[in-house]
């Protein structure tokens, strides 16, 4: 599987092409004119950060979007697919990242939902079911009961029968999306030993994943999609880990430039005792072994490519998310773990990534907004009080320049950046000792980003520490005093003083050993010494 | 995900539609009123008013409730069996005064809400099933405490609340205009209020903002039942006998119209005080008018049904918005 | 070269695994339990009690309650819910009785027909439109009890059954067993193979079981979920014409509160309140319990009525505490 050179690919006509595909919703053009194709045989690696596009295109190319622009075509011929069963039905089938199958029917139920075997008198046969599916998983090595409710089997195992049923519908082509995200190194063994047997039998692979690794091992073809265009096409072998990596972010190699992009100054590593430390955080699945320290004044970069671990670090680390075990201690004082309002009387809060589900009460005034967390403290016996209340959004509206006609203004009715800042707002008036932020800048205007970089700049100097989360390398690498850089979950290594620059991090992103970043322990970050690391990335 | 956001961001307001879920109720209680003022004989004196005002007072009190609940997502089914089990245990408490038996009343319910309020915040069980269980055993449990028997309530005090007028405005509509008033000061000017809110907003921003959550769910609950509780004893005042097999029952249809009606999405979110009065007040007018034109109460079900799709039907369009 | 794949791998060790089979066995088969339990007690309690015609009494009472607690089930299962039920009951019983002058075919012909085109409704506003079964179902349970009332003058009349083919298919009995006990054995029955055999029933249960993926599988959802309200309408309405030809009359003020029975009877009997898992088995013990508990008490005499709706209203509770404790630590 490590040498596809034996796959047809490149002889045959593509089994399924886009041409031209354009997809916009309400205004945002999500997909603009994506062309590509995989051959039968062919395993093909579809790369890009979030929002580049891929999963818009997994929905039109399985039926879920119609393209508003551009046609689809299968085994050469022009064809469309109005719902999910016409994809499936034509050879098109999707295995996804959380296992859609129905968690409390057996296997063979999952594997053959909507198409079971039926006798003569038109009822299901389970006999027959039952069999078929045993004899289907067996064609893949698999040996599993497939009487068994599906949710009492591994993860592994359910990704296997999704699979399973994928390949059985008459499948020319499987998508699969992230399919690792929650497997065990065991399982992903067997799934790569399937894709084999899959591609050897002339079926053609979409891969998706974060993976490096992953990618490298499977795919034997590249398609890199960033902000809804397709950027490059090639092979993958005589692709450097490096390159993949900086044409996701939209960072060119050659061209690594410094500053004049962000609105960050310089910013200074500090030598003041530190206000966090955390621990050894562990999550199953999640993250392994993360240990910080955090100094006021100080912003703290957390690098790595989406599914690296960055935003559960962060989750970790509010409360948001139970550990399995590790600590989290503000001035020397352990914080309950688990808790958020725990976490927030220590004085750490987080900015989460999804502002729109998990940070703004969208049918709340800008004023309910801003003061929901502080509610308590700028409230008499219960009694919300306006004119403290007022003194606190006044003063934020006013020191964000947060865009609104009154505080009573619907929150909602606010652009992604002014939501943005209520919601700094809204922390900063708890008045915070550590403020995580995930992906602060991601989904707002040009202005506004500078605005909100500049702010986080500005709370620095005033002593606030801050772990930043972005998937915009400048961002990071300019907004930061140092960065920790993350892979597939533990410390990959951290940068610190001049190495902070888009060079290294894009090393230490690809995961790429022989460019020589990485070569300090996990877990011994603080005490690194940076001059070991080396300031040339590609070798 | 970011494609799910951007697609139902297209706001209704402006529209017809919008105008209607809006201000909806307000207009069909004018246009229901105008209607009456030229085809009814009789609708527009005091009296009639005064009649209708005390028949909307149950309904209104445990609308109150029922509107706090849903704010948040919720649904409280068990309202009408609170309303039996505090009729139930006011003979038990006979000859203490009213002041006492609202108070015992009022316990009672703040007990069963609790019970509806732990299922739903802390074990986490779907509101409607945790409240369809209590409400059948809360039933029955009323007709047990009462031995399954109709009793004649003699305590004057209590009495009073269904007969007595201050100023010509009867007692009991007294205490729902004061209910009414200091709901609306809960939602609107407290921090239970604003947090209640918050968690039909958005439960997962709330929790991520550190809100007790868990905590506000059972207060909810519990409020809830106690308003129902009030609802009870007052209807029976009215009777002027404790009858724990019918009192209440399918209140909580009632209840929920008014609310919906009223303006507050059944997704949670919104509180309208001013709104679910509104709706009461709908509702009452419209079988007082079924009524005065001897239309068979038959009708006015059928009526009750045909408002409470439509008002859902139009509500939807606004929480898709959100 | 095969690998046997080790299932339930994770944290969970083997206690934990213990104890959640036997809270899942709990779960499925507590109904019946209890109910063998209750049986075995008022045996040795009561001399009146384990006789052949307390027995085929007990049945009768509950074969009603079993065909409208059958429809329930399907549409529980999808994760949606009829309160519409009792009217609907009530509607079926009114309108056999107008049709039984048209003999037995009238009789059963147009409350089904009507009664499955109220669950058609109903599908159509749950299914097509997105509305919220409860709220949807809870202006039925009152417009349906209105339809009645406007068919009976306000309820103040009581259309009579005077076809005695009718009565008999009430009345009658085969040793001792009134027809409509077999009637509600035949819908189980039939309802237990649309479920278990066919590609319909299995999509109920996918349906309940995760709607988004049966979406991405390619399952007509939308169908499904409104063929179960339809399914619903007509075994209410079946079981409330039964109930008439039984009473020889369609009382208007039959089935209030009929509804919590049948969920209660469905929940109890195993099958998931959130949907997906399920079966009429389970039902029928529920059922069978619910009647029990009710004939049990009134062999008593001295406890009145009213234990039987805390008892059940507290059985319902419990068992769906334990469904959601389950759920959680299964993640279903």
């Amino acid at each position: 599987m490590d040498a596809p050179a034996a796959s047809p690919a490149n002889t045959d006509v593509p089994v399924l092409e886009a041409r031209g595909v354009t997809k916009r919703f309400a205004g945002v053009t999500a997909l603009s004119d994506v062309t590509f194709s995989v051959r039968p045989g062919e395993s093909l690696a579809l790369m890009g950060e979030n929002g580049a596009g891929k999963s818009t295109l997994i929905k039109v190319l399985t039926g879920v979007y119609q393209p508003d622009d551009g046609e689809l075509f299968l085994h050469g011929e022009v064809t469309s697919f109005a719902r999910p069963l016409d994809a499936q039905k034509s050879g098109v089938s999707t295995i996804y990242q959380e296992v859609n199958l129905v968690p409390l029917m057996s296997v063979a139920q999952n594997i053959y939902l909507g198409r079971e075997p039926r006798s003569r008198l038109g009822l299901i046969d389970f006999r027959r079911m039952y069999s078929d599916a045993r004899a289907l998983l067996n064609e893949y090595g698999i040996e599993v009961d497939v009487r068994r409710p599906l949710r009492t089997l591994a993860l592994g195992v359910q990704q296997m029968v999704a699979l399973a049923r994928a390949v059985s519908i008459n499948a020319s082509v499987v998508i699969m999306d992230e399919p690792t995200s929650s497997l065990e190194a065991r399982e992903v063994e067997t799934l790569f030993r399937v894709i084999g047997l899959l591609r050897a039998r002339g079926i053609a692979i979409i891969y998706v994943s974060h993976r490096m690794d992953e990618i490298y091992r499977v795919c034997e073809t590249v398609t890199v999609l960033r902000d809804g265009h397709v950027v490059h096409v090639g092979s993958l072998h005589d692709l450097p880990r490096m390159e993949l990596v900086s044409m996701m972010l939209g960072r060119s190699v050659e061209k690594v430039r410094r500053g004049g992009v962000t609105e960050f100054t310089d910013a200074n590593e500090s030598d003041a005792p530190p206000v966090l430390v955390a621990d050894d955080l562990s999550r199953k699945h999640q993250i392994d072994g993360i240990s910080l320290v955090i100094r006021p004044g100080e912003v703290v970069g957390l690098g790595g490519l989406l599914g690296s671990g960055r935003s559960e670090t962060l989750k970790g680390l509010s409360g948001v998310m139970q550990l399995d075990r590790g600590s989290v201690s503000i001035d020397g004082k352990t914080v309950r773990s688990g808790s958020v309002p725990a976490a927030i009387r220590a004085g750490i809060v987080m900015l989460p990534e999804d502002r729109k589900s998990e940070g703004i009460v969208p049918n709340l005034s800008v004023r309910d907004n801003i003061v929901l967390a502080a509610l308590p403290k700028l409230s008499r016996a219960g009694f919300t009080s306006k004119r403290k209340q007022d003194a606190v959004v006044d003063v934020f509206i006013k020191r964000l320049h947060i865009k609104v006609s009154s505080p009573d203004q619907i929150v909602s009715e606010l652009s992604g950046g002014n939501q943005q800042k209520v919601m700094i707002a809204r922390w900063l008036a708890m008045t915070p000792k550590v403020l995580l932020l995930d992906e602060p800048t991601r989904g707002i205007d040009v202005g506004a980003k500078a605005e909100v970089q500049s702010l986080i700049d500005e709370l620095a100097h005033e002593g606030l520490a801050i772990v930043l989360v972005s998937s915009e390398v400048e961002e990071v690498v300019e907004g930061s005093a140092r960065v920790i850089v993350l892979r597939d979950g533990s410390i990959e290594t951290e940068l610190r003083g001049d190495d902070v620059d888009e060079q290294s991090l894009l090393a230490a992103l690809a995961g790429d050993s022989s460019a020589g970043a990485g070569a300090v322990t996990p877990g011994a970050t603080t005490t690194a010494n940076p001059d070991e690391f080396p300031t040339k990335a590609d070798a | 995900m970011t494609q799910a956001t951007v697609s139902v961001s297209v706001p209704t307001r402006g529209s017809v539609l919008g105008l209607f879920q809006k201000y909806g109720v307000y207009i069909a209680i004018v246009l229901l009123l105008a209607y009456n003022l030229f085809f009814t004989p009789n609708f527009f004196a005091v009296d009639n008013f005064r009649t209708q005002f005390v028949q909307v007072v149950p309904v209104l009190i445990v609308a109150l409730g029922m509107a706090l609940v849903i704010g948040t997502e919720g649904i409280d089914l068990s309202v009408g069996a609170v309303m039996a089990l505090a009729a139930a245990v006011i003979p038990l408490y006979v000859g203490y005064g009213l002041v006492p038996t609202l108070l015992i009343a009022i316990l009672v319910g703040a007990v069963i809400g609790a019970v509806n309020g732990s299922m739903v915040a802390f074990i986490g069980v779907q509101p409607i099933v945790a409240t369809l269980s209590v409400m059948v055993a809360g039933r029955g449990l009323a007709l047990l405490v009462a031995n399954e028997q109709l009793k004649s309530v003699t305590d004057p005090g209590v009495l009073s609340l269904g007969r007595d007028s201050v100023l010509g405005v009867p007692i009991s509509v007294i205490i729902a205009a004061v209910l009414v008033g200091g709901v609306a000061i809960l939602v609107n000017r407290t921090t239970f209020g604003k947090q209640l809110i918050a968690i039909g907003g958005s439960r997962r921003a709330a929790e991520l903002s550190g809100l007790p959550v868990k905590r506000i769910l059972l207060l909810v609950y519990v409020l809830c039942a106690a308003l129902a509780a009030v609802a009870g004893v007052i209807g029976t005042a009215r009777l002027g006998a404790s009858v724990p097999s019918t009192l209440g029952n399918l209140i909580e249809l009632s209840a929920i119209t008014a609310v919906v009606v009223g303006g507050t999405p059944l997704s949670g979110g919104q509180v309208k005080v001013l709104g679910t009065l509104a709706g009461a007040l709908l509702l009452q007018f419209i079988s007082a008018t079924l009524i005065k034109h001897n239309v068979p109460d038959a009708y006015s079900q059928i009526a009750q049904a045909i408002i409470i799709l439509l008002a859902v039907y139009i509500q939807r369009g606004k929480a898709r918005v959100k | 070269m095969t690998t046997t794949l080790e299932p339930a791998a994770g944290p969970t060790t083997d206690a934990q695994a213990t104890r959640e089979r036997i809270a899942s066995l709990l779960q499925s088969y507590g109904a019946a339990i209890v109910l063998v339990i209750l049986l075995v007690l008022g045996s040795i309690a009561f001399p009146t009690f384990a006789t052949g015609s307390n027995f085929a009494n007990v049945l009768t009472q509950s074969s009603f309650l079993l065909i409208v607690g059958a429809g329930m089930t399907f549409v529980i299962l999808t994760g949606g819910i009829d309160l519409s039920v009792g009217s609907v009951f009530a509607l079926g019983g009114v309108l056999a009785a107008f049709g039984s002058t048209y003999g037995i075919v009238g009789a059963l012909l147009f409350p089904l027909i009507v009664c499955g085109a109220i669950g058609a409704v109903q599908g159509l506003l749950v299914a097509y439109a997105g509305m919220a079964p409860f709220i949807v179902t809870l202006a039925g349970l009152l417009g349906v009890r209105g339809l009645v009332l406007a068919a009976t003058d306000g309820g103040s009349t009581t259309p009579l059954i005077s076809d005695p083919a009718v009565v008999n298919l009430g009345q009658g009995a085969v040793f001792g067993i009134h027809w409509p006990v077999f009637i509600a054995i035949v819908v189980v029955v039939v309802g237990s193979v649309l479920l278990a055999r066919t590609r319909g029933g299995q999509s109920v249960l996918a349906v309940g079981g995760s709607e988004s993926a049966s979406t991405l599988m390619g399952l007509p959802v939308a169908r499904v979920k409104f063929s179960v309200y339809v399914v619903s309408g007509l075994c209410a309405g079946l079981a409330g014409a039964l109930n008439a030809a039984y009473s020889s009359s369609g009382v208007p003020t039959v089935g209030v509160g009929l509804e919590l029975n049948a969920i209660s009877a469905v929940v109890i009997g195993g099958t998931l309140l959130v949907g997906g898992r399920g079966n009429l088995v389970g039902t029928v013990a529920g059922v069978l319990l619910l009647s029990v508990i009710q004939n049990l008490i009134n062999q008593v005499g001295s406890l009145n009525s009213s234990v039987q709706a805390v008892v059940s209203g507290a059985f319902l509770a419990i068992v769906v505490i334990i469904q959601t404790v389950l759920s959680r630590t299964q993640r279903l």
